[in-house]
């Protein structure tokens, strides 16, 4: 049989792309202060959409009466991941949202997290 | 923290959420990034589905992970997120412009070109408290940093490899060594693709012996699952101080 191809280890394709020439379009106000936001904060709404949110700041407080994820937000409201977060700054700023922040890998992984995850796949 | 789930005494802060189906976004729509994702028809007038009833999560859920599922073009990621979601798989995307002074332009007049880039995740709750989301990322990975934080803090990643092509996974598994992501790899199990000895493979992608190689087949949930319990697996005996 063909013997398959070989990685050489530490040689990053060489037309990787210039990470300094690719810009993402937030569509936010410049110059504001995001806030730190992943893809799987979970956010919940804490009130009901007063008349003066706007239209998509109100969709997004009607979706997290239960708590939702950014990335599920982005989804559902077919918003960029980096437009949510601009709409999600100013409604935690206002407190109309709170947010939760993910559990992260830590340096050692957290042994009680990784057997929950391990129970939970196992009932799947 | 504790992750084995609630107490029934627990109520937590938020208040329960009524079911819902659609959200009215008002008259202006707003939505910028049309998805390709048919898990979100749009209703008539504006209206934009949320979540199916069944899939809205307790008020407890407010701890996430993720894990992140990498490979190269055509692997089988997608595949994967919707054999283990619980929800059917969503997508967010990104928009991003690229300055192509002398690039794709012999004039060398600066033009910028905006494009969307995709990426579709699943989610699995795990308890009442804690749920798992699975991220397909894009298959090229000078795409990964539209999405801040995609990595960084996930648990771990699992590399997609299909035999016929392992060469197109040879960069993803490098970016996951640069940033100190731990992974295992899954042999898509393709029908006409070549089998090789899971010792040669491991040659091949230059993996150290520790990190777990195994076969699945993405369009089979129970086949996801167990390369899930492979990496969780991994990362348990990962987190055994040494000594
Ligand atoms: N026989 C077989 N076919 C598969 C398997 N997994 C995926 N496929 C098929 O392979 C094709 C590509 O799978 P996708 O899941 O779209 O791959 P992907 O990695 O998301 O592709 P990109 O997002 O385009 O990079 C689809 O036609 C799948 O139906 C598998 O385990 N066995
Ligand atoms: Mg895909």
């Amino acid at each position: 049989m063909r013997t398959p191809p070989r990685r050489e280890r530490g040689n990053p394709e060489a037309d990787a792309g210039d990470p300094e020439r690719l810009y993402v379009i937030t569509g936010g106000p410049g110059g504001t202060e995001r806030a730190p936001l992943d893809l799987v904060t979970m956010i919940v709404a804490r009130d009901e959409p007063s008349p003066t949110v706007q239209p998509e700041q109100a969709a997004i407080l009607r979706l997290c009466r239960a708590p939702l994820s950014v990335a599920e937000l982005s989804a559902y409201l077919s918003l960029p991941f980096s437009a949510m977060t601009v709409l999600l700054t100013e409604l935690l700023a206002t407190g109309l949202v709170e947010s939760r922040a993910p559990v992260v890998r830590a340096a050692l992984p957290d042994r009680s997290l990784l057997e929950a995850v391990m129970h939970g796949l196992q009932r799947l | 923290m504790d992750f084995r789930g609630s107490d029934p005494t627990d109520s937590g802060t938020i208040s329960a959420g009524s079911s819902f189906d659609t959200i009215d976004t008002g008259s202006s729509g707003a939505v910028s990034a049309g998805s390709s994702s048919d898990a979100i028809g749009k209703g008539p007038c504006g209206t934009v589905l949320g979540p199916r009833s069944e899939d809205i999560l307790p008020t407890t859920a407010t701890s996430a992970v993720k894990i992140v599922i990498v490979g190269g073009f055509g692997v089988g990621k997608t595949t994967m997120v919707g054999s283990v979601s619980e929800i059917r798989p969503l997508t967010t995307e990104e928009t991003m412009t690229r300055a192509g002074v002398g690039v794709d332009d012999n004039s060398g007049v600066e033009s910028k070109t905006a494009t969307t880039v995709a990426m579709d995740f699943g989610r699995i709750s795990i308890t009442d408290r804690l749920v798992l989301y699975l991220f397909g990322t894009p298959g090229q990975e000078r795409f990964w940093f539209l999405w801040n934080g995609l990595f960084e803090g996930a648990l771990g990643a699992v590399v997609l490899v299909d035999t016929r092509r392992l060469e197109v996974s040879f960069d993803v598994i490098g970016r996951l060594e640069e940033r100190g992501v731990p992974f295992v790899v899954a042999v898509n199990t393709f029908p006409d693709a070549p089998h090789h000895p899971a010792e040669e493979l491991r040659k091949a992608l230059d993996l150290p012996d520790e990190v777990p190689v195994v076969d699945c087949d993405a369009r089979l949930r129970a086949s996801c699952r167990d390369v899930l319990l492979t990496l969780t697996r991994y990362l348990y005996a990962l987190s055994v101080p040494p000594g």
